[in-house]
């Protein structure tokens, strides 16, 4: 990439404004500039992690407006207006979030690298499926009255990599808190 | 996945056994980790590296002034800048022919991907900009990229003065009766096995950032490691520096496998870069550097003949084992470590009275190899497993059958084996017998018999196996590197509230050990874990150490802190016995207190006992004043953990792909620790064996190119080529160790391989194809299901 600063140019710098977490910011950054370096390194939310930066492994994901994105394949300017969630987001301050316990009991970390993107990944998915933590019973989305499926998370935690656990722990982390929080739903 | 045994653990009050979930989780969950990559400095620069595109050139001439000119661009730097300091890794045997890796490329590359430049910039883009500015002239060589090629009569030597690009070539054992024993056999079975260069592939790739601290006179080297100490040593040789002043620290490293146990040049570049700017300087390589650029392991071909009686005992073993190590020997272990640890421990848990083995680690024009998980021993028990089930074959006897005859039993123990080595006590023949059993009881034969009844192919497998593990320098002096690890030491300190503070050498990145090893110290003290925390990873913290690898951590770094914790609980129990006017002998530590055995009244809380050894020091015994604290080291021989694993797979009819369907392990590492952890290194690693076995491999064109530079090529299984893996638990503990316990970190990725491949044969016997190479490829797999189908033709694969 080169940058001579012409009109248009990949290094001229763009007004962006957008609220990560429930947090407004507004910033300057080049148009090259990835979304996941605007997080990490403008703005701090060093939480999600870089693994590949070519869209493969997932360690990145965050939800941009609600749906999960490699924000390694996002530029930043893209997020002009956008709602941004990372993980910094989950925990109710030091409380963790029934996901995060849940990959807690179920061993579903070990270096904790990829973590990040799994658990964005998952709530997102998740609020697809009618089950964020606090989802209103009154609107359920398409997908939502069907119990979550083993092989349904399966095909869902084989979106991104993890080199430490072997999957096992993810899987049965996002499913016991897929079938808790469907079991609570249907309450 | 409970184990036999395992809840003789975790019980009366001790938190060894328990299923602790991790200290660890909180701050990663949250995004709270710090890893490398999070940390930033004022003013600090971006590191990124000119690679050569070519695998073997000359550098004619290195023209970097138009970088000076660059936007935000501070400084350049080539070999000839930095004065061409190198790392150098070597080994005291005349077999062996040294290296040195220069920490920027002179005016010779060997690899593709190897780094001739290095600009430093304010921003990493703006870096990475300016490297394409660097004017290169490069006069291209021939390149050897394979084995064969590095082994032809006018191969290009990777490395002046070698032969046959031969870097080090060990006899290790030999046997003049062998030619006898061969020639009597009732059966000779062997061939020629061979295993694809892999990548550890860790989630995070390295990364370091360099700073000077005026006031400590240090610099300060942040690096994701699994060798804290290594890391200080290899910057202050290449640098010339004493090693007083290079600090270095590991934070969250976001896994390793061994690809971060040896030094990498980049990292010293960066250290030698901030100790010439005065600046800080963080470096992150991308996926394709680490494809590429970083280091491989596991490239080996194995041609291996066994001969057997009429009852399936083998008689003799002869081996030339050739591994395909790279550019470069990396710092500190040396390009030896596969080719020595095939060759030496290949016999593996099977009596084998004679045998020949003969090691070599060959050069070619690719990325330099290190100890990536297994080490050698994925590919050993993948041959001995082979030849097990070929005898079998050509015996008519069945397979498990010829394994039991061959195994060292139980009452056998300690073993000395024909490779001289003495195999601590195991439970090879009971993990066999258990999964067996398991595997029975959940009808995998009907579940084979009732796909192949479908018309799919499908199979079981088999692989029995033991691994050294916690190799101290009593073992691995043996390999006689310049450099010789294996101790550990560690620090105990109690403050005056009664918490813990536990340093290590050793350096967990993903393993966990500030939960294990809390565990181990928390029973000698009888405190709870959560009031103890290791502080692991920083040279100015710990004493010399050797970090995290090789199965050794929770062994020799968890044994050197319960020594030193034994020596703390002393302290308090003297101080407790002169507070208590009680003898020492009566005093135990339990639930936070001193008490007097058999007196239910008589008790001092530990952090009283803290209070007034550190605050009222002079009421005490001069032998307790003054703090409580201890350190200890600890240098075990080594201790042998043993694992049998089964797979049923099923082979996809239309595209060849092999499918796990079910997979169990019955593993003994002694005392468990902590079973989740132990349960997760176990996953893990079967994961990276079933990679090995059916989906990654490190491509080179024959000329040298690299072409799996991408997560698009180098394909690591996701969630949905695996499936639920079965661990059960036994318990032999070992003598070798303070804990009991025997490293376990390899395992999983040492047995997959093996079983894999047989369960992959089992389902293609109806075709007439067998496989001795890994990984198996769809493609392969399709042509034997074709060629089965046509007729009786025998496929080999490659």
């Amino acid at each position: 990439m080169k940058g001579e600063g012409e009109a248009g140019g990949v290094t001229d710098k763009h007004q962006v404004q957008l609220r990560v977490n429930g947090t407004e910011h507004e910033l300057l950054v080049e148009a090259r500039r990835t979304l996941a370096d605007m997080l990490r390194h403008d703005l701090g939310y060093t939480g999600t992690n870089v693994g590949c930066e070519h869209g493969i492994c997932g360690a990145c994901t965050v939800r941009l407006d609600g749906a999960p994105v490699r924000s390694c394949l996002v530029f930043g300017v893209q997020a002009d207006g956008a709602e941004v969630r990372t993980v910094e987001g989950l925990a109710d301050g030091d409380e963790l979030s029934d996901l995060q316990q849940a990959f807690r009991d179920h061993h579903a970390l070990q270096c904790g690298f990829c973590t990040p993107g799994f658990l964005m990944l998952a709530e997102a998915y998740f609020a697809e499926r009618g089950l964020a933590p606090h989802a209103s019973p009154d609107k359920p989305p398409p997908g939502a009255g069907e119990e979550p499926t083993e092989a349904e998370i399966r095909e869902l935690v084989a979106s991104n990599l993890c080199r430490c656990t072997g999957y096992q722990g993810i899987v049965e982390a996002m499913l016991a808190t897929a079938r808790s929080r469907y079991a609570v739903g249907r309450s | 996945m409970t184990a036999p045994g395992a809840t003789a653990h975790g019980r009366d009050g001790r938190w060894v056994g328990a299923a602790l979930t991790r200290k660890e989780d909180r701050r990663l969950l949250q995004g709270r980790g710090r890893f490398v990559g999070d940390m930033t400095r004022a003013g600090m620069l971006h590191a990124a590296f000119v690679r050569s595109p070519l695998p073997a050139a000359c550098v004619t001439s290195i023209d970097a002034s138009a970088v000076a000119g660059s936007p935000g661009v501070a400084a350049v730097f080539t070999a000839a800048s930095l004065g061409d300091p190198y790392l150098l890794a070597t080994l005291d045997r005349d077999e062996f022919v040294p290296t040195p890796m220069p920490l920027l490329a002179g005016d010779q590359v060997r690899f593709a991907g190897e780094p001739v430049a290095v600009v430093l910039a304010d921003d990493a883009y703006l870096a990475e900009d300016a490297t394409e500015l660097v004017a290169v002239d490069w006069a291209l060589g021939r390149a050897v990229a394979g084995l064969a090629a590095a082994e032809a009569r006018d191969a290009p030597q990777v490395h002046p003065g070698t032969s046959g690009n031969c870097l080090v070539d060990l006899l290790m054992f030999d046997d003049d009766r062998l030619g006898e024993i061969f020639a009597g056999a009732a059966v000779v079975v062997g061939g020629e096995f061979t295993s694809a260069r892999l990548a550890a592939m860790p989630l995070e790739g390295r990364a370091c950032l360099a700073e000077w601290d005026d006031r400590d006179g240090q610099l300060v080297l942040h690096v994701s490691t699994q060798v804290p100490h290594q890391v200080r040593s290899g910057v202050a040789q290449a640098l010339g520096i004493p090693e007083r002043t290079v600090r270095v620290v590991a934070p969250d490293v976001g896994g390793g496998f061994g690809l971060k146990c040896v030094v990498g040049r980049e990292e010293v570049v960066v250290a030698a870069a901030a100790l010439r700017l005065r600046r800080p300087v963080r470096w992150a390589e991308d996926r394709r550097e680490n494809l590429s650029a970083s280091f491989h392991g596991h490239e080996q071909r194995h041609r291996v003949r066994a001969a057997f009686d009429r009852e399936g005992r083998i008689l003799g073993l002869d081996a030339e084992i050739d591994c395909d190590v790279g550019a470069y020997s990396a710092y500190p272990f040396t390009c030896a470590v596969e080719p020595l640890m095939a060759a030496s421990e290949l016999p593996g848990i099977y009596k084998v009275p004679a045998y020949r083995a003969r090691g070599r680690g060959i050069a070619t024009h690719k990325a330099p190899t290190a100890p990536y998980r297994g080490v050698s021993r994925p590919q050993i028990v993948l041959v001995m497993e082979r030849l097990m089930e070929k005898a079998a074959r050509a015996l008519g006897l069945g397979p498990l059958e010829v394994r039991r005859q061959n195994m060292i039993g139980p009452g056998e123990f300690p073993y000395t084996g024909v490779n001289l080595i003495s195999y601590d006590e195991g439970s090879y023949r009971e993990s066999l017998d258990l999964a067996e059993r398991r595997v029975a009881e959940q009808g995998w034969a009907a579940e084979r018999d009732r796909l192949r009844a479908e018309g799919l192919a499908a199979g079981i497998g088999y692989a029995c196996f033991s691994e050294r593990t916690a190799y101290g320098t009593p073992t691995m002096s043996l390999r006689r590197m310049r450099m010789t690890p294996g101790y550990d030491t560690a620090s105990v300190r109690m403050d005056p509230t009664g918490e813990v503070t536990v340093t290590t050498g050793t350096c967990a990145h993903g393993q966990g050990h500030e939960t294990t090893f809390a565990q181990i110290v928390a029973d000698r003290l009888g405190v709870h874990p959560d009031q103890v925390r290791l502080r692991q990873g920083d040279t100015d913290l710990a004493s010399y150490g050797w970090g995290t690898f090789a199965s050794r951590s929770v062994v020799i770094g968890g044994g050197a802190a319960a020594r030193a914790a034994e020596q703390v609980a002393d302290q308090l129990r003297t101080a407790a016995a002169h507070l208590l006017e009680a003898s020492a002998a009566d005093v135990e530590l339990r639930d936070g207190a001193a008490r007097i055995r058999g007196d239910t009244d008589a008790a001092i809380p530990l952090a009283e006992i803290a209070r007034v050894v550190h605050f009222q020091t002079h009421t005490l015994p001069e032998q307790v004043r003054y703090g409580l604290e201890a350190r200890a080291s600890y240098d075990p021989p080594g201790t042998f953990s043993n694992a049998c694993h089964a797979a049923l797979v099923g082979v996809d009819p239309g595209t060849g792909q092999v499918r796990l369907l079910r997979y169990l392990v019955v593993e003994d590492c002694g005392v468990v620790i902590n079973p989740l952890i132990v349960d997760g290194q176990v996953l893990g690693g079967v994961t990276q064996g079933v990679a090995a076995a059916l989906y990654e491999r490190i491509c080179y064109d024959a000329e040298g190119q690299p072409v799996s530079t991408t997560l698009m090529d180098y394909l690591v299984p996701t969630a949905a080529e695996m499936c639920p893996v079965e661990v059960i638990h036994l318990e032999t503990p070992s003598a070798s160790s303070e804990s009991g316990a025997k490293g376990m970190g390899e395992g999983g990725m040492i047995g997959a391989p093996g079983c894999v491949l047989n369960a992959v044969n089992d389902a293609l016997s109806g075709t007439g194809a067998s496989f001795d190479h890994i990984p198996v490829l769809p493609a392969e797999v399709c042509a034997a299901l074709a060629a089965g189908a046509t007729e009786e033709g025998r496929v080999t694969g490659r």
